[in-house]
């Protein structure tokens, strides 16, 4: 095939890559919901 | 190391032997589990069930606590394990990474489920699967999930380990298949939610043995539900790669787009997780824009992806038959599938309930201002046994009738029963999830023994005449899924003890592997410019239901008392 | 090459889109937004959206604060347990404690007017499951939540526990009356 040497395109080499896979669906989630969850429960003022 | 594999005659798929011992371990303390939950379950069906009330109040919170763990957890994740082993090691036809530590893997899942099991049962601990803080149950409670936990986590590296030596060896050419991707898929929400558990159970651990005072009810909502949300949503990957692989095993069918089926779950790897604010949308303390961007999945990007599975799997069915030659009108395809096969059967109602019940109501529910409507009422417990037994149970069920002669190489028996045992599970577990459902929205607590409050002392509530039916109508339910989920158990316990041992070298007949269609044969399939019109069709179709009952929850909701 | 076997285009993400999916994909993308719209637009248009004002407290504060309001309020006692039913101002602070296994104390409040509950736990976490309004939410010890609700029927209401609370969990139950 004439395509056998084309390095494939970025978007597939990171689906073909497992592990920048586990870091980004370890770390999308750990950021958007447990890190920001937390930061929002630490910032609950004291009642008056 | 060449003896250690061997080419199954069905399926022409290279087994490594080791992994194969480590697939029908797991596989069977999976039904195990599926049983002894199941039995739970019956139980819990009859107590809700007002003309019946089978159990004491403190032996329904024992047992709803045990259901909730033996299905939930322990059914679903040595399945998983045994399909993370089996989408890694077999479809790439690769030795699977250090078997032995897989035994120790196993044998920490195999103690933590019996030792949470008979903690339960001794009564100290019926704090329900959630165990929320500062309720408390005996240190075993939680030592035995962490023990179980740590033991999928082992499982879930052994995997990854096998993907590396499987490239490295070079066992498969260019990028692994569709199905080893939603494995992988799988496998990294587990370790998501294998940390989330352990973050949070190991300090309530030891906060139950004294050495921490306290432990903060909000942040143990929040990081539990990382935990015990993203468990569910191991089980959406996994049997949705099981689906695909269905599609397969039954048609020979190939992938509508690798493209787009992989970007699909590529979007669960990024956001399915983050939906355990579903759970949160009632509480107090947090931000809507952190419910709002959370609870929709990034703006539904993972609802997008379910809706698109829910498109190329049956589509990747339909182009395959049209291939076939069944490519007249919108639906022979549909009509010309094998419907008294077990494995086809299942997996279609796990896709059609999954979708249609288990996916709007989920979206519906985690609506932020729709979810006070429903929070902690039976409608809760309806969802998700559309999701997760409809959904996950019946799809690893059905797949189970294909990995009994495949991997443990016996013939299944009672093939007769084994054709309506899907629909026989199916339509019970379609009833349990419509009652509760209905139950629900009429105000019903899940997780409540009376509601008929006779021990108050006077003070009663009367939710409406309609309730007590749906309750019974559920009873009458929950015994039409045990039925059908005893079948399971029973077919298949019964082919590995008695079914007709197969020979090294014997292809069964029928075939349980599917000859593909050439592509030529794609050539020119399909009808009004589609390739997949009657999919499209029923897209649609299921477009509309998730519209309208999504706009008709507004209207419910805009009809209650202000809130502000 | 089948979903159990490697792509047979190396390249595949070069390979074109079936037009179905596109039209799908497509659809499917515009619903996802017009859901994304609705929860803000809600929060603008509409009449039902949970607060979250929210405070770090302790039961003893709680309590006591519980029973100041109480003691100004109280207008008679009813039922069973002859618990007391307060009946705030149209607009005034409402205080409703969760505990095992009840809610206490009993409220009044007319049809029409806003009221700001503050609810909280004095031990574990329940639910406060307003029926048949049903309207349902998580009460959490330690955190105070204030949640403005505006009756909009007569009747009597009942508040019942929704989250799991150990053996006397089906015994937790209150009452709301709206007058007119």
């Amino acid at each position: 095939m004439a395509d056998d040497d084309e390095t494939p395109p970025l978007m597939q080499r990171i689906l073909d890559n497992p592990f920048i896979l586990l870091f980004l669906g370890v770390a999308v989630p750990a950021v958007l919901y447990l890190i920001w969850g937390i930061m929002e429960i630490i910032s609950i003022p004291v009642a008056g | 190391m060449a003896e250690q594999f061997r080419t199954c005659p069905d399926t022409g798929l290279k087994i490594h032997l080791p992994a194969q011992a480590l697939m029908k371990a797991n596989a069977v303390a999976a039904v195990v589990f599926l049983l002894i939950g199941g039995i739970y379950g019956l139980m819990v069906g009859l107590t809700r069930w007002p003309a019946v009330h089978l159990l004491p109040a403190d032996w329904f919170y024992l047992t709803l606590t045990a259901h909730g763990l033996n299905v939930l957890i322990f059914w679903m994740i040595f399945f998983e394990i045994a399909l993370l082993y089996f989408v890694s090691s077999v479809l790439l036809g690769c030795r699977l990474a250090t078997p032995k530590i897989g035994w120790v893997a196993f044998g920490l899942m195999v103690v933590g489920a019996l030792l949470n099991n008979y903690i339960v049962l001794t009564g100290t601990s019926s704090v329900m699967m959630t165990s929320y803080v500062p309720m408390e149950a005996h240190p075993l409670f939680y030592l035995s999930l962490i023990l179980f936990a740590v033991g999928a986590l082992i499982g879930c590296f052994i995997f990854f380990g096998t993907l590396v030596i499987a490239k490295a060896e070079k066992t498969y050419e260019g990028s692994v298949s569709l199905v080893t991707f939603g494995g992988i898929t799988a496998a990294i929400i587990a370790v998501f939610t294998i940390v989330s558990g352990a973050i949070i159970l190991i300090p309530t651990l030891l906060w139950s043995l004294g050495f921490i005072a306290d432990i903060d009810s909000l942040a143990y909502r929040l990081i539990w539900w990382g935990f015990g949300h993203s468990s569910q949503q191991i089980n959406v990957s996994a049997h949705i790669a099981v689906w695909y692989a269905i599609a397969a095993i039954v048609f020979g069918a190939k992938p509508m787009s690798e493209k787009v089926s992989r970007m699909a779950f590529l979007m669960y790897i990024l956001f399915l997780q983050i939906a355990s604010v579903h759970h949160l949308l009632a509480d107090p303390g947090m931000s809507s824009e952190f419910k709002m961007f959370n609870t929709s999945y990034a703006m539904y990007l993972a609802v997008m992806a379910s809706m698109v599975h829910g498109l190329t799997v049956p589509g990747s069915i339909e182009a395959a038959q049209r291939a076939k030659g069944f490519n007249s009108g919108l639906f022979e395809w549909l009509r010309r599938t094998p419907w008294g096969n077990p494995t086809f059967s299942g997996m279609f109602i796990s896709l059609v309930g999954f979708g249609f019940l288990g996916g709007i109501s989920g979206v519906v529910m985690g609506a932020e201002q729709i979810n006070v409507l429903m929070h902690n009422t039976l409608y809760v417990p309806g969802h998700f046994h559309a999701t997760v037994v409809i959904g996950s149970t019946l799809a690893f069920m059905a797949l189970t009738y294909w990995l009994v002669p495949v991997l443990f190489r016996r013939e299944i028996v009672m093939k007769g029963l084994a054709s309506w045992q899907p629909y026989l599970f199916g339509f019970g577990m379609t009833g349990v999830a419509l009652f509760l459902m209905g139950a629900g929205t009429l105000g019903v607590p899940r997780r409540h023994w009376d509601i008929t409050f006779s021990m108050t002392g006077g003070i009663v509530h009367e939710f409406p005449a309609a309730a007590n039916t749906l309750l019974a109508l559920n009873g009458l339910s929950v015994l039409l899924a045990v039925i059908g989920g005893a079948a399971f158990c029973v077919i298949i316990v019964a082919s590995l003890l008695f079914g007709r041992k197969l020979g090294d070298e014997e292809k069964l007949d029928p075939p349980i592997m599917a000859s593909q269609p050439a592509d030529a044969d794609y050539v020119g399939i399909g009808k009004f410019g589609s390739t997949v019109p009657g999919t499209l069709v029923l897209a649609l179709v299921f477009f509309v239901s998730f519209a309208l009952y999504y706009f008709i929850n507004w209207k419910y909701l805009a009809e209650t008392w202000g809130i502000s | 090459m089948s979903t159990l076997s490697p792509p047979k285009e190396r390249l595949w993400w070069k390979e074109p889109i079936d037009r179905s999916e596109l039209i799908w994909v497509s659809i499917v993308f515009v619903w996802g937004l017009v859901m994304s719209f609705m929860m803000p637009y809600w929060h603008v248009t509409g009449n039902q959206n949970l607060s979250n004002e929210t405070y770090k407290t302790t039961p003893e504060s709680f309590m006591a604060r519980t029973q100041a309001n109480v003691d100004q309020y109280t207008i008679r006692h009813e039922g069973p347990r002859d618990y007391p039913v307060v009946k705030p101002p149209p607009g005034g602070d409402v205080y409703m404690v969760s505990r095992l296994w009840d809610f206490w104390p009993i409220i009044e409040l007319q049809k029409g007017e806003s009221y700001r509950f503050h609810l909280s736990s004095m031990d574990w976490q329940h639910g406060f499951s307003l029926q048949p309004a049903n309207i349902n939410i998580q009460v959490v010890p330690k955190y105070e939540h204030v949640v403005t609700f505006t009756p909009n029927a007569i009747g009597e209401y009942s508040v019942i526990c929704n989250e799991y609370c150990g053996i006397g969990h089906h015994m937790m139950i209150g009452k709301i009356h709206v007058v007119e």
